[in-house]
């Protein structure tokens, strides 16, 4: 392999019901800050069925260039047909980083290219950065159950791969005026080479507000003791308009369900306040909410390590002091009606 | 009769490992070594399969000679065999490369019985990756089918399974065609107390161990670190936050205090729905 | 069909592994229980070995056992409220072979003694709890378990399943104890560097120190504190009587504070840093309070026979002793296939006839003289104390002067004969 001839700076375009996620459109941004830093280009990658569309948002966002893989076998996401459009484009095109959002698709089909390509892919990376001499993506991560940070480097191999975690890096300003040149590469794909088929997807029924996209966010933990606590935050969080998360402990304890889970092994948030009710503040807990806006943490324990990494914390019982925060929201929020 | 071959892997326990803060190294000895909970599901669908449609489970790990201690594990949980691949060679193995060193193990044990069905845990509790999966999926030239949170049914005569693979906001219905390899969630099983005789025939087990040497014709630059794209180049401990403001006084008053600085944020709590009674959930 | 064994030993402690051991080494089929996570994850001890007992075992044991300190010196501290007299002995011949005893950290030697008796060819199966003996025509015939498929069988039942041994208590062997038969210990576990330990208990190299603490330690509750020396760290620890916690409404954290931040140990313990804390009951009723030891199919050792010497802070090398001679006596019955309680009780009658049953019968009425009488520690350490301090404290007064005013400080002629009184019946029960 001749690493001179991989140029530029690739982010997957991953989309979803006629979009694209935000997650890649955060990779943009990312990706143009490398490229600039290397004087390189960014492009895009679109695969999909009736989506070329979709081309100029990325480029609106910041791609240079989008290599578009139109066709009906790419209506629903399946490893096979989407790593072979990646892996053709990659072989056409030599890019030298390539980037993909760490989502349940962007995680498969990395892994899979990754050892076809036999190169080097990082996964749930949350700080990107480049060397502008060398070249060298530093892919940066939490690892054993988020305790340690590790850098990464792939100094051999090409292009050098990593999924992103959504929300630790900022898309650009939607800009309409920017340009950018869409290919539409041949697909010489056939069903009978594909040997999973997608039978039916099936969405969360209830419109729930994801934890993902959530502004305020009330999570309780080992804490609370029970479901009774968790029905005392579910109190507060209707009050106030907020969803309820949990910590790891919680969702093993069955207090909540494991969709709640905040944390390592469940759900990053970035809500513009996260409020910690019970909940120590264990290394994987932090890594999945301290970018959150405004951390408020009540605890009974004085040394719990959420208190390190709140805003403002109280030492106190949660079952006395979050019905007190009710109630004042309550009555605030009754003034207000009353009051026009 | 199905053969399911799980991928298994011995790892610190990483909810109470400790890091040395002398050397920025994690100190092994801070916490037991576990079975990998993700690969703890991942055997107890292998025998849950095996109940369902007769067969035999054989798990297999790339790991240093104490992680037979993890394969007792699964023999505890009911699989019937177990290999432990160990060597030097395959020390410093990155995603890729494992994914290599195993794909040759299950290729030797497939010599000796044809496998149907490879399972594994999502993702390993050290590592985070969830790519060795996949991986060896690929190598193998079967399909991978990541998050799968159940398996509806496995039709070995047609080739073919159907099962659920988990989406953000979601599950798809998957069917594919045999042999395939399943990566899988801790909520496709709860794992039940096992049974005395199985706790008994654990113990006194004794798995296969091979060394490089054992597993056939192996392309040694594709092993360990040689066969490692990427590399550690750093670490370091995740930056401790400053730490809050401590809200003091009576219950009372630390209600009060907090409940001005959240109105500052008014805006929000209107936007999000806030209401006396009902809101968003 | 279940399986069965020759022998189940419920309990890899020191008593149930010293048997599972012994029987494995002689070929028998052991199936060895135990419900913690590994042998010596459930245990606790203040943590000294007897090399003897432990060596009759296993000879030449400590050059591989994960032992701690061979100790060279053992103190004994009587503590008044900001003053101690001590009395120590420290001998060159416990340095080195073949040692007296050793400090043990029982996670690391409890599990190190289980591999002995798996290499023997015992069968150990850990996280799995014994409910209940399986009982056929009032004969223990096995062993229930909380695991599916879980009843297993064999000709002998040990039980070495600790103080509370529940599997004891379902046969009927013994009822309740009652808390002036049992002692609450708790320990804490404190990390001090290795250089720093011995410079501040003058040892040189490995070797270890014991203190033993009595009197202020435990507030004039029959008890004792102590503190040991381990490789790396340090065991500070106090035991007491429930009855006395619970007549003296205290808790026994609350009492390990008062004697780590006391001024006579507070400077030994500066520096560390916290790494374990533990807590464990100790039988105390001694001789008076053994329950029945065998019948039928079945043998209790250890400390589920309760016995301990607290006096000497004696427990595991009895529990050793006995987990032996139920071997032996086993053994011994499987050559005629008797294993009726009359063909066991070979094994009471030889236990009886051991140190163990020596020890525990010289000390049958000392826990519970000392616990009527408080007075040993709350009057008599303090007179001793302030004696000292009295006699060694250079102010101008005449040494005949000091004399006489320090026994006057006895007290009243009242006063003196009821110590001599005290003494005697002190002498009386530890004969």
């Amino acid at each position: 392999m001749n690493i001179e001839e991989y140029r530029g700076i690739w982010v997957f375009l991953e989309h979803k019901d006629g979009a694209i996620v935000p997650v890649s459109l955060e990779l943009l941004g990312a990706g143009r800050r490398l490229a600039d830093k290397r004087g390189v280009p960014l492009a895009g990658i679109l695969i999909g069925d009736g989506i070329k569309g979709l081309a100029a948002e990325a480029i609106a966002y910041g791609a240079e260039t989008v290599y578009v893989y139109d066709d009906p076998i790419f209506h629903h996401y399946r490893t096979e047909s989407y790593m072979r459009a990646v892996i053709a484009c990659v072989e056409k095109y030599k890019p030298e980083i390539f980037l993909y959002g760490a989502t349940s698709t962007g995680k498969d089909l990395a892994s899979a290219v990754a050892t076809d390509l036999a190169t080097g892919l990082t996964a749930d990376t949350t700080m990107l950065d480049v060397d502008a001499e060398t070249g060298l993506l530093e892919a940066s991560r939490p690892a054993f159950g988020g305790n340690i940070m590790a850098t990464i480097l792939c100094k051999k191999d090409r292009p050098q791969m990593a999924t992103v975690r959504p929300k630790v890096v900022k898309a650009l300003e939607r800009d309409s005026e920017r340009t950018g040149e869409v290919i539409e590469e041949p697909v010489e794909l056939h069903e009978a080479d594909i040997r999973t088929k997608v039978l039916d997807i099936v969405r969360h029924t209830v419109k729930k507000v994801r934890l993902d996209e959530a502004d305020i966010i009330v999570a309780g933990g080992k804490g609370l003791g029970g479901r009774a606590g968790f029905e005392m935050i579910g109190e507060f969080a209707k009050r106030i308009g907020a969803s309820v998360g949990g910590s790891r402990d919680a969702v093993e304890a069955g207090w909540i369900e494991h969709s709640r889970q905040v944390g390592q092994t469940g759900v990053t948030v970035t809500p513009k306040i996260y409020f910690a009710i019970g909940i120590s503040g264990a290394i994987q807990h932090l890594v999945g909410m301290q970018n959150s806006g405004l951390i408020i943490a009540i605890n009974k324990d004085p040394n719990a390590a959420i208190f390190q990494a709140c805003h403002y914390g109280i030492v106190g019982d949660a079952f006395e002091l979050v019905p007190m925060l009710t109630n004042a929201f309550e009555q605030a929020l009754r003034e207000e009606v009353e009051h026009g | 009769m199905l053969h399911i071959v799980a991928c298994i892997k011995q790892v610190p326990d990483t909810k109470i490992i400790k890091m040395n803060p002398k050397t920025n190294t994690m100190d092994r000895s801070s916490a037991p070594a576990i079975l990998n909970p993700y690969d703890a599901h991942a055997v107890e669908e292998a025998v849950r399969l095996k109940a369902r449609y007769g067969g035999k489970v054989s798990v297999v790990t790339m790991g240093p000679p104490p992680a037979v201690k993890a394969i007792r594990k699964c023999i505890e949980i009911g699989a019937d065999e177990g290999y432990l691949i160990t060597d030097r060679a395959f020390a410093g193995a990155d995603t890729l490369a494992t994914s290599y060193s195993l794909t040759k193990a299950i290729e030797k044990i497939g010599t000796m019985e044809p496998i149907d069905l490879i399972i594994c845990g999502k993702m390993t509790i050290d590592g985070d990756t969830g790519q060795v999966g996949p991986g060896i999926a690929r190598r193998l030239d079967i399909p991978p089918l990541t998050s799968v949170n159940k398996v509806v049914e496995i039709d070995r005569e047609a080739g073919q399974a159907i099962v659920h693979r988990k989406l953000e906001d979601g599950y798809e219905v998957i069917q594919t065609t045999l042999p395939c390899l399943f990566s899988v969630e801790k909520e496709i099983n709860e794992i039940p107390y096992s049974t005395l005789p199985n706790m008994m025939r654990a113990a006194r087990y004794q798995p296969m161990i091979w060394s490089v040497e054992d597993l056939g014709i192996v392309d040694r630059t594709k092993l360990g670190l040689k066969g490692s794209p990427t590399i550690v180049a750093k670490v370091w401990p995740p930056e401790k936050p400053k730490g809050g403001e401590m809200l003091q006084g009576s219950s009372e008053e630390q209600v009060n205090r907090l409940f001005s600085i959240l109105m500052n944020k008014k805006e929000l709590f209107h936007k999000s729905g806030a209401r006396e009674e009902g809101g968003v959930q | 069909m279940a399986e069965k064994f020759d022998v189940i030993v419920v309990g890899a402690g020191p008593a149930g592994t010293a048997c599972a051991y012994t029987l494995a080494k002689q070929g028998v089929s052991v199936l060895l229980l135990e419900r913690g996570e590994y042998p010596g994850s459930k245990n606790v001890m203040g943590g000294v070995l007897y090399r003897k007992m432990m060596e009759d075992i296993i000879p030449g044991f400590y050059k591989e056992a994960p032992v701690e300190r061979p100790i060279v010196e053992q103190r004994f501290m009587m503590l008044d409220k900001e003053s101690a007299a001590t009395f120590s002995y420290k001998g060159m011949e416990w340095g080195k072979e073949p040692y007296n005893n050793f400090t043990v950290l029982r996670a690391k030697f409890d599990q190190w003694f289980a591999n002995q008796a798996v290499a023997q060819g015992a069968l150990l199966i850990n996280e799995t709890v014994a409910l209940e003996c399986i009982v056929k025509d009032g004969k223990v015939v096995g062993v229930r378990t909380d695991r599916p498929e879980g009843d297993i069988y064999a000709d002998v039942v040990v039980l070495a399943d600790g103080v509370n041994s529940l599997l004891a208590k379902s046969l009927g062997f013994h009822k309740e104890f009652r808390p002036d038969e049992v002692a609450l210990a708790v320990m804490e576990v404190l990390k001090l560097d290795k250089k720093i330990i011995e410079d501040r208990f003058n040892l040189e190299g490995d070797q270890g120190c014991t203190i033993e603490i009595f009197g202020d330690s435990t507030k004039g509750i029959l008890g004792t504190a102590w503190l040991y020396t381990n490789k790396d760290s340090l065991n500070i620890g106090v035991g007491t009587m429930l009855s006395g916690l619970i007549k003296h409404k205290l808790k026994p954290y609350e009492l390990l504070e008062y004697v780590k931040t006391h001024p006579m140990i507070r400077p030994y313990i500066q520096g560390t840093e916290q790494q374990e804390y533990l807590a464990h009951l100790i039988p105390e009723g001694g001789y008076r309070s053994m329950p029945k030891i065998v019948g039928d199919g079945v043998v209790v050792v250890g400390d589920a026979a309760q016995m301990v010497n607290a006096i000497h802070r004696e427990g595991s090398n009895m529990a050793m002793t006995s987990g032996v001679i139920a071997a032996e006596t086993i053994i011994e019955a499987r050559s005629t296939g008797d294993f009726s309680e009359k063909s066991l009780d070979v094994y009471r009658q030889r236990l009886m006839e051991s140190f163990v049953g020596e020890d525990l019968k010289k000390y049958k009425d000392a826990t519970h003289h000392f616990e009527k009488y408080p007075h040993y520690f709350e009057q008599y350490i303090p007179m001793i104390n302030r004696a000292a301090s009295q006699m060694f404290t250079v102010d101008g007064t005449s040494k005949r002067e000091k004399q006489r005013k320090v026994w006057q400080g006895i007290g009243t002629v009242g006063d003196k004969i009821k110590i001599a009184r005290d003494l005697f019946q002190a002498w009386r029960v530890m004969k």
